[in-house]
Formats: C-alpha cells, sequence, structure tokens
C-alpha cells in the first residue's frame, strides 16, 4: 500500500475535515464543556457523525457499515482531534467495532445497527490501575450456572456512564500479568452488581470509575474464545492505540498550525515574532516530529489493513511517537503564544489538556517504548 | 504473473548468478566500495568484476536512461531492484559524486551532447568526479563564493580556492561553482566542469577527527578550463550565470541522499544487536526504546517522502527537512553504539576493534549536519519555505 491517499481516501478527508470544522469546531467543545454535560459530548453530533457513515465505517458493508480500514478510520480521526471534536467514535466505532468483528452472529446483530445509526455508544472497561497494563487485569470471571460472574474494579472508562454496553476484560484463568486466561466480555448497562463514579477529566471528559460486583452475566455474554481474551483484546488495542494516535496527529496538528498563525501575526521589537530565528528553528523541529508521527501512523494503519504482522510494533511505535510530537506540539505552542496562552478563552491550552488526556488513553509514549524494546529483542 | 512480478524474480536470479559471494557480506567502510576513476585500485578481483557486470546493465545507475549507460528501470523496477540487493545484502557496486549529483544535475540541465559524453563514464566508473562549492570564506553563504573565472576567448581562466572538497586528491574531475560575474551575486556564478589534471590545480588533505583525511584544500591558479570539450559539449552546464539553479537543485540530491544515512544499515532495530549490555543499563535500554521508535518513524517517513515525491505532490523544500531529521538522527544512533560499546568501543587501532571502527564512524557521522548544509541552514529553509515564516 502506498504512504499516499487514494483518491477516495482524499475525498473523506475533505468531507470529513468540512465537517468536523463547521459542525464541531472547538466551540462546540467548549458549548458542552460549560454546560457540565454529563455525557462529556452531543448525541445529537454522534446522529450527525452517523448521518456522514462515520460511525459504521469499519463494520463490514454486508453488515451495513462502509466496510473500510484503518486509515479511513485515522482520516476521520485526525479531524476529530484537529477541532477537538467529542464523541465515542474512537471507543465505539473503532475499539468496539474491532472487538464485536470477533463476536458471533448475534451479539454482531445486536449491537451493530445501533453503533451504525449513531444511537450506541459502547465503552471498554479495561485499566484496573492509573496506568494502562491491560495483562494485570485482576478483575474475576467466575463460572455460574451457565455464564460467569464478574467481581473487581475498572476506571478510565471513557464515556462509562453514558455506555449501553461495557466491554470488559476479565480473568478467568491465570494470574495477574499473564496474558492468557483473560476473556472479554459484553455487559450490558443495567446489569445488577454494576456500579459507577462518572469523573471529569482534564480534558473534560468523563471517565468512570467501575465496581463490578459479582455481576452476573451469560456464556452469550463472551466475545471471542474463553481464556484467550488476549487475542480479541489485541485487536481492539491496537486499533484504539492507532486511533488514538491518528488522533494525536490532528490534535498536534491543530495545535501547530495554529501557533504558526500567531507567529505570523503578533509583533515584538517591532517585528513579527515569526522573524525571530531562536522560534523558527523551533517550529521547523516541531513540524518535523509532526510529520514523522503522521508518517509512523499511517504505516501503522497500512499493516493493520494488510494484516501484517508488523502492524503490531508499528503500532507501538505510532502511539508512542505520535504523543511524543503531539505533546511536543502543545508545550511548544503554549509557550510560543506568552501570556495568552494560559488564559482559558484561548484554544492552545484545550489542546494541551486533550493531549494530555490521550497520551495516557491506551498506553503512554513510554509504555509502547518499552513494548517497541521488548518486540524488538531487549 | 504481473510485469513487476516478472522483474523480481528474474532480477534475483540474475543477482544470485552474478553478484560475487565475497560481494555479499557487508562493507566495513567507504573503502569496502568501488569509487570508480582512473586511478582505481580494485580491493579485489570479486570488486572488479561486480561492477563491471552491473555497469554492463547499466544498473550502476538503474534509473537513468540506457543512452547515457543507466538501466533505464522505471521507479517501480528501481525499487525493486535496490529491495532485492538489499534481501542479498549486495554492496554497491559504485559510489560516486557522479551518481549521486552531477549526474542529475546533467540530466535536468545537460545538453544532449553534454549527457552523452559525461554520463557514460560515471555510470561505468571510468570518471571520479568532486564537487567543488565551498570556500574558506564561503560556507553556509555559499553564494558569496569568490573563485573567479576570467573570460579569455576560447578558455576560462580560474583563480580561487575551495575548501573541504571531498575526495579532489583521487578525483580526475570537478564540478565546480565559479563567478563569472562580480556585480551578481545570484546570477553571476557559473557551474563549471573540468579536469583535475589541469596546470594549476593543487589540492592538500586536511586529517579529519576520525583519523582519515578524505577532503582537502583545493587551490587554481591561472588553471586554463577550455569552453568547450567538443561540438555541443560546453564546459558550463546550464546557462553561462546561471549555475547557482544548478547548484542549488545538485543540493536538494546531495540532501536527499545524505537524509537516507538515518536508515542505515535496513536494519529495523538498533538495539536487537545490544541485548547483553541493556539487560543491566535500564537507562541506556529506555534511550534505546526510543531511539528504535524514531528509528521506525523515520523509515515510515522515508517511504512517504519516497511515495509523495513519486507522486509529485511533495513540497520542493521538503528534502532539506529529511537531510535535518536524517542526519541528527544518524548522530544519534552513533552516540547510543557508543555507550553500547563502553570501553570496547573507544580502541582506536586494535585488532579487535577492526582499527577503531566504532569510534572512527561515530566521530565521521559528526559531519553529516554540517555537509551538504548545515542542520541550521536546514531549518532556515524549512521554516521560510515550507512553512512560510517571515522575515528575509
Ligand atoms: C565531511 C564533509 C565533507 C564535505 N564535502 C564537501 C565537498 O565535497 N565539497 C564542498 O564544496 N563542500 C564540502 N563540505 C563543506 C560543507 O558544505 C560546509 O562545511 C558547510 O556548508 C558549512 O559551511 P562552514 O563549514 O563554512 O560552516 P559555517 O557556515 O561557518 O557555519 C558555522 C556554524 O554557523 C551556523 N550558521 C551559519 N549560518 C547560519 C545561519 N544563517 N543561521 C543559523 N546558523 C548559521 C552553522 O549552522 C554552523 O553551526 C564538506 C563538509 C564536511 C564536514
Amino acid at each position: 500500500m502506498a504512504m499516499i491517499l487514494n483518491d477516495d481516501q482524499s475525498m473523506l478527508k475533505d468531507s470529513a475535515r468540512e465537517f468536523m470544522k463547521s459542525e464541531a469546531p472547538t466551540t462546540h467543545f467548549r458549548e458542552f464543556r460549560d454546560k457540565e454535560c454529563k455525557d462529556g459530548f452531543s448525541h445529537g453530533l454522534w446522529k450527525q457523525f452517523a448521518e456522514m457513515g462515520f460511525t459504521g465505517i469499519l463494520i463490514p458493508e454486508d453488515e451495513g457499515g462502509l466496510g473500510l480500514g484503518h486509515v479511513e478510520a485515522g482520516i476521520v480521526l485526525e479531524e476529530v482531534g484537529r477541532n477537538l471534536s467529542p464523541s465515542p467514535f474512537l471507543t465505539t466505532s473503532v475499539a468496539a467495532v474491532e472487538a464485536l468483528k470477533s463476536a458471533g452472529k448475534n451479539m454482531r446483530e445486536r449491537w451493530f445497527p445501533g453503533i451504525i445509526s449513531g444511537e450506541t455508544v459502547i465503552g471498554l472497561a479495561i485499566d484496573e490501575s492509573a496506568k494502562h497494563r491491560p495483562a494485570n487485569t485482576a478483575c474475576k470471571a467466575e463460572r455460574s450456572g451457565n455464564g460467569f460472574k464478574l467481581t473487581g474494579a475498572k476506571q478510565f472508562v471513557v464515556q462509562g456512564a453514558s455506555s449501553d454496553m461495557l466491554i470488559v476484560a476479565a480473568r478467568t484463568a491465570g494470574s495477574e500479568g499473564e496474558t492468557s486466561g483473560l476473556t472479554l466480555f459484553a455487559v450490558e448497562k443495567d446489569a445488577a452488581g454494576m456500579s459507577m463514579d462518572p469523573v471529569r477529566l482534564v480534558d473534560s471528559a468523563v471517565a468512570a470509575h467501575i465496581d463490578l460486583n459479582g455481576v452476573e452475566v451469560t456464556a452469550d455474554a463472551v466475545i471471542g474464545e474463553v481464556d484467550d481474551g488476549w487475542s480479541v483484546l489485541t485487536k481492539i488495542l491496537d486499533a484504539g492505540r492507532t486511533g488514538a494516535a491518528a488522533e494525536m496527529v490532528g490534535v498536534g496538528s491543530g495545535a501547530m498550525d495554529m501557533t504558526f498563525d500567531y507567529l505570523k501575526q503578533r509583533k515584538q521589537f517591532g517585528k513579527v515574532i515569526g522573524e525571530f530565528q531562536a522560534l523558527q528553528h523551533r517550529a521547523a523541529h516541531l513540524y518535523g516530529e509532526m510529520e514523522m508521527a503522521r508518517s509512523v501512523v499511517l504505516k501503522a494503519q497500512n499493516f493493520l489493513d494488510d494484516g501484517d504482522e508488523r502492524g503490531e510494533l508499528y503500532t507501538a511505535a505510532a502511539k508512542a511517537k505520535a504523543g511524543l510530537a503531539c505533546n511536543l506540539s502543545v508545550r511548544e505552542g503554549l509557550q510560543m503564544h506568552g501570556g495568552i496562552g494560559m488564559t482559558d478563552e484561548y484554544d492552545i491550552g484545550l489542546y494541551m489538556k486533550r493531549d494530555r488526556a490521550l497520551n495516557e488513553f491506551f498506553g503512554d509514549a513510554y509504555f509502547h517504548a518499552d513494548r517497541v524494546a521488548t518486540m524488538n529483542g531487549y | 504473473m504481473t510485469d513487476l512480478e516478472t522483474f523480481r524474480s528474474e532480477t534475483r536470479a540474475w543477482l544470485e548468478e552474478n553478484c560475487p559471494a565475497e560481494m555479499r557480506k557487508p562493507a566495513r567502510g567507504d573503502d569496502d566500495i568501488c569509487w570508480g576513476g582512473r586511478n582505481v585500485v580494485f580491493q579485489s578481483d570479486a570488486q572488479k568484476q561486480w561492477l563491471e557486470v552491473m555497469a554492463e546493465r547499466g544498473w550502476t545507475v538503474p534509473d537513468w536512461p540506457t543512452e547515457y549507460g543507466g538501466g533505464g528501470l522505471s521507479r517501480q523496477e528501481a525499487k525493486i531492484l535496490r529491495t532485492e540487493m538489499a534481501k542479498m545484502k549486495c554492496r554497491s557496486p559504485l559510489n560516486s559524486f557522479g551518481i549521486w549529483m552531477l549526474g542529475p544535475a546533467l540530466l535536468k540541465f545537460g545538453t544532449e551532447e553534454q549527457k552523452k559524453h559525461f554520463l557514460p563514464q560515471i555510470a561505468r566508473g571510468e570518471i571520479r568526479w568532486c564537487q567543488g562549492y565551498s570556500e574558506p570564506g564561503s560556507g553556509s553563504d555559499l553564494v558569496s563564493l569568490q573563485t573567479f573565472g576570467e573570460d579569455k576567448g576560447d578558455h576560462y581562466e580560474v583563480n580561487g580556492s575551495k575548501i573541504w572538497t571531498s575526495y579532489a586528491d583521487k578525483a580526475d574531475w570537478i564540478f565546480c561553482l565559479v563567478r563569472t560575474n562580480k556585480e551578481d551575486k545570484y546570477q553571476g556564478i557559473s557551474f563549471m566542469l573540468y579536469d583535475m589534471t589541469n596546470e594549476g590545480v593543487t589540492t592538500k588533505p586536511i586529517l579529519l577527527i576520525s583519523g582519515a583525511s578524505p577532503f582537502c584544500e583545493t587551490f587554481f591558479d591561472d588553471v586554463k578550463v577550455p569552453k568547450s570539450y567538443g561540438e555541443g559539449i560546453s564546459s558550463v552546464v546550464g546557462e553561462f550565470n546561471r549555475g547557482w539553479d544548478v547548484a542549488k537543485y545538485l543540493l536538494g540530491h546531495e540532501r536527499e541522499m545524505i537524509s537516507g544515512m538515518g536508515g542505515d544499515g535496513g536494519t529495523a532495530s538498533l538495539g536487537a544487536g545490544f541485548k547483553d549490555v541493556m539487560a543491566s543499563e535500564p537507562v541506556l535500554r529506555a534511550q534505546m526504546a526510543l531511539f528504535d521508535v524514531d528509528g521506525l518513524a523515520f523509515r515510515s517517513h522515508s517511504e512517504r517522502f519516497m511515495d509523495e515525491w513519486k507522486s509529485g505532490t511533495g513540497h520542493p523544500a521538503y528534502s532539506n527537512l529529511m537531510k535535518y531529521i536524517g542526519t541528527e538522527l544518524n548522530k544519534s544512533r552513533h552516540e547510543l553504539v557508543m555507550a553500547m560499546g563502553g570501553s570496547d568501543a573507544l580502541e582506536w587501532e586494535s585488532e579487535a576493534s577492526k582499527g577503531g571502527s566504532k569510534a572512527r564512524n561515530w566521530l565521521r557521522t559528526k559531519a553529516n549536519s554540517i555537509e551538504g548544509g548545515t542542520s541550521e541552514v536546514m531549518l532556515n529553509v524549512v521554516s521560510k519555505r515550507i512553512l512560510e515564516m517571515p522575515g528575509g
């Protein structure tokens, strides 16, 4: 696959860019933030995502979706990132859809239509500690009747309290730290024994702490195979990580463009500040870092779409590089704005907050650099 | 099978048959690769044979047209050839500034006669070229150069000096920037080709920190450069006084070539070679992990750069960014290699250290962000031309 967008992809990019810019720009984000909206996103906008066809982008065509790949999902996510458009797209339409693709016919038929129509939101209940360590899953799933009983605690479940269903990673065998013995479950929102504590995050998203107190599910709730949840989880995480990386390319680019515009306007010492070489060099360096991030994200998406075994390595590199570059972009961006960058009125701070959350989501740059090292054999 | 698949399998078979086993071992340094020229000394029969069979097929310059000694391959075919050669670890049959720099400039700016005359000699490795750009007073500010060529009717009389001229002492000919109009800074330079055995040309090697002396001071005292080497074969490439355009075009190629070094050796992971050290050095391991992330990113990035270049969507100044990233990365790579090597890597002459190859290579890479335009100059260009930052 070439490392440039084809005609269809370019068209998708144009329409996604146009759509986010007009329907969900940063003013939209502020509106929902300032309302203290309990979901942290607009259901109306989510319906509009559906009208655009975005919601079913990864769902196979014969099941009502667009049947496209990670490159296309990434195109949408980049624009989401650039405009800070709040939506359940990454968790629901990318990560959860990837999970459901490994599920049986019944479960697909149960959830795909609602995702496609923009009515359904799905949350991911994976993390159990402040840092993302999926192999450390301790949440227990014990056999009970012809189903399972889940006990444990989850956190950083983004939009968890707004979700119709949660994908819960739990341990059916083995012990903490082992990748075998995990199983994934689809748990519906009103399941008895599940309680939620939604908390607002620095980027105004709402994430839930979840208590699973002997939550009963039937055997039909299992996604993939019992004890082999890791293979599905790997797909969910690869999709989520490249997705988050693509969104960070958008966040970083949005912040960078804003900053470059500012460098061309703001005057000090009788000059436009963009004339100062000290700033020019930092700007050019930042641009290079963002370009590298963009490339490795595209490469990872290509590999995932091709089913190439290098997908996992490149996904780790993509999440790490996009994280580092986006973080540089928001930090340089804020600094180059001077005092105005510290004000709530100015958008650069919003980008900084979003970057922090996305960097943490699905594992930060250090976690993924460590994975690169491990996969490279050291 | 598609045409490209057929090409791939034929290429593989041909390489299998024609590339001597000795030429499939990794080169340890510049000397292991043939640079051609009138005074070439082949390291081995295998090296000579490898050059001959490849030149015969036009594969020393696979994507040049066949009438100029090239292989006439399409971009895709050339890429396949490169990949197959890399897979079989075939060494480059011929390296030269003729191939990397002068050739592309001649293909773009040369007359038909100039191309027919000069390009096949480059392709066959018969003439070795050096690059006469930098002067003692004109480095980054190259356009201020002062080496002067006075019009003397049938020839120019060239006076002045160049510096940092790589391999000037081994080169047969020079492509040289010569001022031909003192009144006009930009449109007063001509791009001249001449023989280094001309009377009045002298070279003096300069010793580098790596212990090698691959470049020279080059002096021109009343050097007579003929205006023509035959019908249509002017000694000036491009228009007279418009050599700056040629020079800049060539620099684009040079930067692209140097930036390729960030991808170094084609190994996916630098860290994979140093497992033992890292097991007891967690901070070093962390540095290495971050380097490998950059390595994978740069590799992806180079691929995107090539694809955009091919499709004509790349920014014309983009090679400056590639050079900046690639060379800085290559320097980091060698810092890590030294750290991994510890005191073993400090040895300068011993047998065990292969004559200090790690230390010497490490020092050599420091030039990457200077030669062909410094990192700071690259950042200037990126910021002005790509980011369109204000100011002169
Ligand atoms: C190994 C090697 C091989 C070479 N081979 C050749 C060759 O074959 N032929 C040839 O012609 N030349 C060759 N060169 C020369 C090379 O192109 C020059 O060294 C280079 O262009 C820098 O010029 P300078 O050395 O005069 O440094 P200077 O221009 O004096 O630079 C000194 C420092 O000032 C900085 N600086 C200069 N201007 C600016 C600015 N506007 N903004 C910010 N910082 C600035 C530079 O980045 C650098 O850090 C070679 C150099 C090396 C190291």
